[in-house]
């Protein structure tokens, strides 16, 4: 379908970002939320930090996964990229504009290289308008080509997303969970984005429709060379779709790395101790690794603790994690960047220094050859 | 092994509605021994809730209409009056639903709810009750239960929540659990959390427990036992050992193999089961799964039965020959051990 796709002059499609360039850059991004009270004057009385001071960097094609908990903000910086919420700090560099300014009209041709796929295929498709027209509607609204253009786009779209051209005059109940999630897909291909932001888009599915939905993602991804955002709490699913990961905590990346490099040798405590709980389908490897259990909830966001903000339920913590904020900082191989004063696999380097601080060494060790 | 705790025997649960009659449970059998924990997996609609709800006697549904009989030490639940199955609910049977923001009352403290559930059942003073709930929720571990007791659910996080249900759950010392996707809402280390307390309860009072779920990897770590449901029936059941290290069935193939596991080197592409699940209403004479099925042959427009074709208790419901699944098993369950990676 790629060279036979409807010609949609009206799309002037931005600047041509060749893969492997930065697509996408969040400088210091932060979204405070503001908890008000009082009846008539509504004083701003404490702060939810739902994203706090997030950067990093996304190159064309890849695909970065987002993994946390929920509450843990991954949702909400990715609405702020897409600029769905105002951002309170920082700066959002897409293909090469400050887009955190943007007012809505500026965006507008913005959303054209910038989708997304939501999580819940019930909520996120009107129940009241036709298939066709849904898919129809960022066509319509971005005046994408006459009407026979994008009748001819839509059946497109629908073929593409593995459904029929018989299906355009249906509405979303006549679909399954997996047929819905094929329509926003195909709502979000419409326009030909660059860059797509799926926020937990198999979540709500069943397991066989899950692997059919992430299949089809990775096809698209091939055919029309898209970069990706994917965000899920299933580390299983991230790790599968994903080129690089991000692991959040409480509003900040605490890791971020290459996504077989993250599993193999996690760095952050945290990301260990997520990558440990994951049920694992095989009884006697389940039964045998080693668990760590953490204790407790996720601290409030809007009193986020003091220093590194896992160190209530981490192991390793020590005085400085109480008091000082570890930076994102490089450990062993490129690109893999962890905030955390008790890295757990260092590289060559770092292993000899931690020899000589060999209790903690050895621990770290120990654990992080003992978890997946 | 000891005779059965609770045995389904056949059971058939059918809705009427507008459109026809769906067949939700469509003749399934199990038993659940002491001590023991069955796993029952399958995907939205395939009957594992309806079932278990149906055990409990939870379906009031006019249009429902049941077939066959639960036995539960000895007595049919099925011809039991709502009066007769209360005595059981809480005391015989605990259960645990998925969502635990719905299925505790939110107007009523934590601990007065359960309170409630022991003053139904036994014959002690309030105060009494009362102690018991406090200890019941430090059981669960809730951190300072005798202040948390008088708490509201909305002012518990979800896997808080969760403890409280399994506190309410267990506080009659039943001898049967049924944990019905106890941590699908929950997030992975707290759903290790949930899973490790439930464990240690199944080891302290020696409760029997059915845990219904969609995870593989949930009862991988539980279970004892699995049965595998597909559109109302079961289609295969084994040890655990059985399930994962030598399954019959291609609909089990298929859900082994559609998952993201985090075990084994990433595959080029996940194994989905192409297509969905048939409607209840309208499911065809023959094998239920033979329309996604890769291995359907002209056998499958009949119904296969759910026999012991290996002869160790291992049940299964497919056609193919014994010779014929294992030939293409491992390209269905493990395709990255068998496709090369570009």
């Amino acid at each position: 379908m790629t060279n036979s796709a409807t010609e949609l002059s009206v799309l002037d499609q931005g600047p041509e970002i060749a893969a492997g360039e930065v697509l996408l850059r969040a400088d210091h991004v932060k979204k405070y939320f503001p908890i008000r009270s009082g009846i008539l004057i509504q004083r701003e009385i404490a702060r939810v930090h739902a994203v706090d001071d997030v950067s990093f960097e996304l190159r064309a094609g890849e695909t970065l996964g987002l993994v946390g908990e929920s509450g843990c903000g991954k949702s909400t910086l990715a609405r702020c990229i897409a600029r769905l919420y105002d951002i309170t700090s920082g700066s959002v560099v897409f293909e090469g504009a400050d887009i955190s300014r943007y007012t809505r009209r500026q965006l507008r041709p913005v959303r054209r290289d910038l989708q997304m796929v939501f999580q819940d295929p019930y909520a996120s498709l009107n129940p009241r308008k036709r298939v066709g027209a849904i898919i129809a509607d960022p066509l319509r609204i971005h005046h994408a080509g006459t009407r026979e253009q994008t009748r001819k786009r839509v059946l497109e779209l629908l073929e593409v997303v593995g459904l029929s051209a018989e299906h355009v005059n249906r509405y979303p109940h006549e679909f399954s969970g997996g047929q819905r999630q094929r329509i926003g897909v195909a709502r979000a291909l419409a326009l030909k984005p660059k860059l797509v932001i799926a926020d937990e888009p198999v979540s709500a599915l069943d397991v066989s429709i899950r692997a059919q939905v992430i299949n089809l993602l990775d096809d698209l991804q091939d055919e029309f060379g898209l970069t990706y955002i994917f965000i899920a709490h299933d580390l299983g699913v991230v790790r599968h779709v994903s080129d690089r990961i991000a692991v959040m905590y409480l509003g900040k990346i605490v890791e971020i790395s290459p996504a077989e490099e993250l599993y193999q040798r996690p760095v952050h405590p945290y990301t260990e101790a997520l990558l440990s709980a994951v049920p694992v389908p095989d009884p006697d490897l389940s039964a045998s690794r080693q668990r760590i259990v953490l204790e407790g909830d996720v601290p409030s966001p809007i009193q986020p603790p003091s220093g590194c903000r896992f160190h209530p339920r981490c192991r390793y913590a020590t005085e400085i994690c109480r008091t000082e904020e570890p930076p994102l900082v490089p450990h062993g191989s490129l690109g893999h960047l962890a905030a955390c004063h008790h890295p757990l696999s260092a590289g060559p380097d770092q292993l000899e220094a931690d020899q000589l601080d060999a209790t903690a060494g050895d621990a770290a060790l120990a654990s992080s050859s003992g978890s997946l | 092994m000891a005779d059965p705790l609770l045995e389904i025997r056949d059971l058939k649960v059918t809705f009427r509605t507008d459109d026809g009659l769906v067949r939700a449970v469509d003749g399934v059998s199990a038993t659940l021994y002491e001590g023991e924990t069955l796993g029952i997996v399958g995907e939205s609609g395939s009957g594992k809730s309806v079932t278990m709800m149906s055990v409990m006697r939870l379906i009031t549904d006019p249009n429902a209409q049941f077939e066959g009989e639960v036995i539960y030490k000895g007595t049919n639940l099925m011809g039991m009056s709502q009066d007769q199955i209360r005595s059981i609910r809480g005391a015989g049977i605990g259960m645990i639903f998925q969502d635990p923001m719905t299925s505790l009352n939110p107007v009523y403290k934590v601990g007065w709810q359960i309170e409630e559930q022991i003053l139904e059942h036994e014959k002690v003073s309030r105060r009494a009750a009362r102690d018991r709930a406090i200890e019941l929720l430090t059981a669960v571990g809730i951190p300072n239960a005798r202040d948390r007791a008088g708490a509201y659910p909305h002012q518990f996080s979800g896997g808080m929540r969760q403890r409280v249900m399994i506190a309410m759950a267990v506080s009659c010392n039943p001898d049967v659990l049924i944990a019905d996707e106890p941590t699908t809402a929950l997030d992975v280390t707290i759903q290790a959390q949930i899973l490790g307390l439930i464990k240690k309860l199944r080891q302290d009072f020696g409760t029997a427990v059915v845990l219904i779920t969609h995870d593989m990897g949930v009862v991988a770590d539980m279970a004892d036992r699995i049965a595998v449901m597909y559109a109302g029936r079961i289609v295969e059941q084994g040890t655990q050992r059985d399930l994962f290290y030598d399954p019959q069935h291609p609909y089990t193939w298929g859900l082994l193999g559609s998952i993201a596991r985090l075990d084994r080197p990433r595959p080029r592409r996940l194994a989905a089961i192409p297509g969905l699940p048939p409607s209840l209403m309208r499911l065809p004479a023959g094998c239920a799964f033979a329309d996604r099925c890769a291995h359907k042959f002209d056998r499958c427009a009949e119904l296969p039965e759910l026999l012991d074709r290996l002869g160790t208790g291992h049940l299964d419901a497919c056609h193919l020959s014994r010779q014929d699944k294992q030939d293409r098993r491992d390209r269905t369950v493990h395709p990255e051990l068998v496709e090369e990676r570009p």
